[in-house]
């Protein structure tokens, strides 16, 4: 308790670092997720390989990722912009399935009752397809949000600053407080992240209660293989 | 991308795969603590989902656990077991354990309550003992979603176990630390290619695992949906 | 042969699906309880085979109680069909037949043949034994169903709305060929449905169920046409809507027309 006391503005510093990384990546995620979850509900054929490549994507352990990444987009090992981009594709891999499963999920009669009361594409898009598919994408979102907000620490070990260097200088100091402070502050940030999500959703979609995580029907009923749920 | 080269270059490197800190003894290790680590976590989670989802009680303990370990950093888990358990296997080992047991719960129970409650009831009806409903009912039907956890799990202890190298575990993760701490680039990158490549090979064992354990009635039923 | 006495059900939750409920199902007989949903049927139904424990009185097979049986051994004696046929999804229609033989002892080919003579008693085509539940109609599961039900030559077999989910053409083929079924083998059946029209059909004896498996009226199917004891059963049959009051009416080529009350014929009259 005295070690949280005296280390107040580190702890604050790192806890603002790490929010500066992991929130761009969940909206960018998001944003990007949107029409590649679109593509692949739209245009079949592309379903196939979107899916799988979101697939392989999260298998990828996520500080080899750290190392690969800079090489590839040309920035140094310890930029904080190859965390964000990692955990931004991260983001992409699991939504791009909410997004599109979201979609399929529509009930074809309400899109087709929207078409016959005359909404253009675009419109219909906006103002029906996303609010039904809503429900979906939140919960797809949820899960991203908390896993990116936990994987976000490992760039510690590579000095990019956020919660995690609790871990790594806890660990160095021996101080067994600075560690137990990271993993607290860490998931309680996830899961103030979730409940914010949650709220959000409730004054947004008020017609839906939030169906629980990664249970949408379809994926219920297709049974088979559940695709791990969170990069590592 | 000439630093890939130079990666490349070590990967290939015969003199990098020699001895007990070469690239095969560090592979074979690092595979070792994933099948140790799910060995355990299977033991501890696989009859707790199962009594979870066969009698349907502790089931908000059960997502709870479950939904907020999704939550808890690798890290973080990592380098307070090291500090509490010390140097040896006991501190990752544990850790491995800690990340894997949530995923593999989930999937035990998500794979019992995905079977047809319908299915379950005519079984007892018809007289198979609960033991029978468990075994030859519950088990088959729900294999391929236990099958999908034991896959993520493995991810997460893949990707953990390069972490542990931090706190003095061996594995692929060494060749990280050790390129990092000497500024050797390219045994770091030619390290994190390889794990990469450890990491998509398990997925896509562990992918075609999850297909073979869809008992064919049930496969039949699916293409019958998809026409 | 199968005795309710004083029957009550309180669930949990303080709801009475059953109250002080008491019928006796005669030997041999095809005894109906109709009633609309939450009434009840089915929880008296399963509690024949233990799938549910009476909270008061007792339920006697062969004036035994079944508490003080074992459910397994039970279950294993009394055939049960049910809606969606509950058919094992990873097994075959032929080891789905075979279940409860297979589980009492029977080797493996003796059990073959007993799932091939069920196949051929409820009309299945010898073929089908290798194809799997979800290869079949919706009318073939169900016959699936009823022969597994039969497999192990029970003396009740317990039938939960089987033919509820299948098209009325096959519904019609499937309940006549259960009464043909019923004679030929003599089974006491207990048959659960909410369709009254199904109930005329196939009842030797018919119990009305209301709210709480109070019983409105039991009989022979011209009993409850001819002689309702309430209100509620005169609606339950649809008297007072006029499907089942038909006037005569002599059609213009001098044949006698039945029509109902709003001059609809509903079939000619044979002299």
């Amino acid at each position: 308790m005295s070690w949280i006391l005296n280390n107040l503005p580190l702890i604050l510093d790192r806890l603002w670092a790490h929010v500066a990384t992991s929130l761009p990546a969940i909206v960018l995620a998001l944003l990007i997720s949107l029409p590649l979850g679109w593509l692949a509900h739209r245009y079949r054929p592309l379903n196939g390989p979107v899916l799988t490549g979101a697939g392989l994507m999260y298998a990828l352990p996520s500080l080899p990722l750290f190392i690969v990444l800079p090489v590839l987009i040309g920035t140094g090992v310890r930029d904080a912009v190859n965390v964000v981009v990692a955990l931004t594709l991260y983001g992409v891999a699991l939504m791009v399935r909410s997004v599109s499963d979201g979609l399929d999920g529509i009930p074809p009669e309400a899109r087709s009752a929207a078409t016959a009361l005359g909404y253009r594409p675009l419109r219909r898009f906006l103002a029906v397809d996303l609010p039904l598919a809503g429900p979906v994408i939140l919960s797809g979102l949820r899960v991203v949000a908390v896993s990116t907000v936990s994987l976000c620490t490992v760039g510690a070990v590579l000095g990019i600053p956020s919660l995690g260097l609790l871990f790594t200088d806890g660990f160095q100091r021996g101080i067994l407080a600075q560690i137990l402070t990271g993993i607290v502050l860490t998931v309680a940030l996830a899961l103030a992240l979730d409940r914010l999500l949650v709220l959000t959703g409730r004054l947004l979609m008020p017609w839906a209660r939030t169906p629980s995580r990664r249970t949408s029907r379809r994926s219920h009923r297709a049974g088979g293989v559940e695709r791990a749920v969170t990069p590592s | 991308m000439n630093q890939l080269w130079e990666a490349l270059l070590w990967c290939l490197d015969p003199s990098n795969w020699q001895g007990p800190a070469g690239i095969g003894a560090r592979s074979l290790e690092h595979l070792g603590y994933t099948a140790l680590a799910l060995v355990i976590a299977s033991v501890i989670a696989v009859p707790v989902g199962w009594w979870v989802g066969h009698t349907g009680r502790g089931r908000g303990v059960a997502v709870a656990v479950s939904g907020a370990a999704r939550a808890l950093p690798t890290l973080g888990v990592v380098t307070l077991m090291g500090l509490m358990l010390g140097i040896g296997l006991a501190a990752p080992m544990t850790a491995f354990v800690v990340l894997a047991v949530p995923s593999i719960l989930a999937a035990a129970y998500a794979g019992f309550e995905a079977v047809d409650r319908q299915v379950v009831d005519a079984a007892r009806a018809q007289g198979l003992t609960e033991a029978q409903v468990l075994w030859r009912v519950e088990v088959p039907l729900g294999l391929p979603l236990l099958i999908g956890g034991l896959r993520s799990a493995a991810l997460q202890v893949i990707a953990t176990a390069t972490l542990a190298a931090y706190v003095g575990a061996g594995g692929l993760g060494r060749y990280l630390f050790l390129g990092l701490k000497t500024q050797d680039y390219a045994m770091m990158l030619g390290g994190s290619l390889i794990v990469v490549l450890l990491a998509i090979a398990l997925d896509l064992l562990f992918a075609a695992a999850g297909r073979a354990a869809v008992p064919r009635g049930v496969r039949v039923a699916r293409q019958g949906q998809a026409q | 042969m199968i005795s309710y006495g004083s029957v009550t059900k309180r669930f949990r939750d303080g709801t009475v699906a059953v109250d002080d409920f008491s019928l006796s199902v005669p030997r041999g007989s095809l005894t109906v309880l109709a009633g609309s949903s939450g009434c009840g049927k089915t929880t008296l139904m399963r509690m024949v085979n233990r799938m549910v424990d009476p909270s008061e009185g007792r339920v006697a097979v062969d004036g035994q109680d079944v508490a003080g049986q074992d459910p397994v051994a039970l279950r294993r004696r009394i055939g049960y069909v049910m809606q969606n046929s509950g058919l094992l999804p990873h097994r075959t229609v032929g080891q789905n037949i075979a279940t409860v033989p297979r589980l009492t002892g029977m080797d493996r080919s003796a059990a073959r043949r007993k799932a091939a003579d069920m196949m051929d008693l409820v009309g299945l085509a010898p073929e089908l034994a290798n194809r799997y539940p979800a290869q079949l109609s919706g009318g073939q599961q169900q016959r699936v169903g009823v022969a597994r039900g039969l497999a192990a030559d029970p003396e009740i077999l317990l039938m939960d709305e089987p033919f509820g989910a299948v098209d009325p053409l096959v519904r019609a083929d499937l309940q006549r060929q259960l009464v043909e079924l019923h004679h030929q083998l003599g089974t006491t059946i207990l048959f659960v449905t909410h369709d009254m029209d199904e109930a005329l059909t196939l009842g030797d004896h018919i119990v009305l169920l209301q709210a709480g498996a109070r019983i409105a009226q039991q009989g022979t199917p011209k009993d409850f046409v001819s002689a309702p004891a309430s209100d509620f059963v005169r609606d339950f049959l649809g008297l007072d809507r006029g499907q089942r009051t038909l006037r005569r009416e002599t059609a213009a080529d001098g044949s006698v027309l039945l029509v109902d009350p709003h001059g609809r014929p509903a079939g000619v009259l044979a002299e």
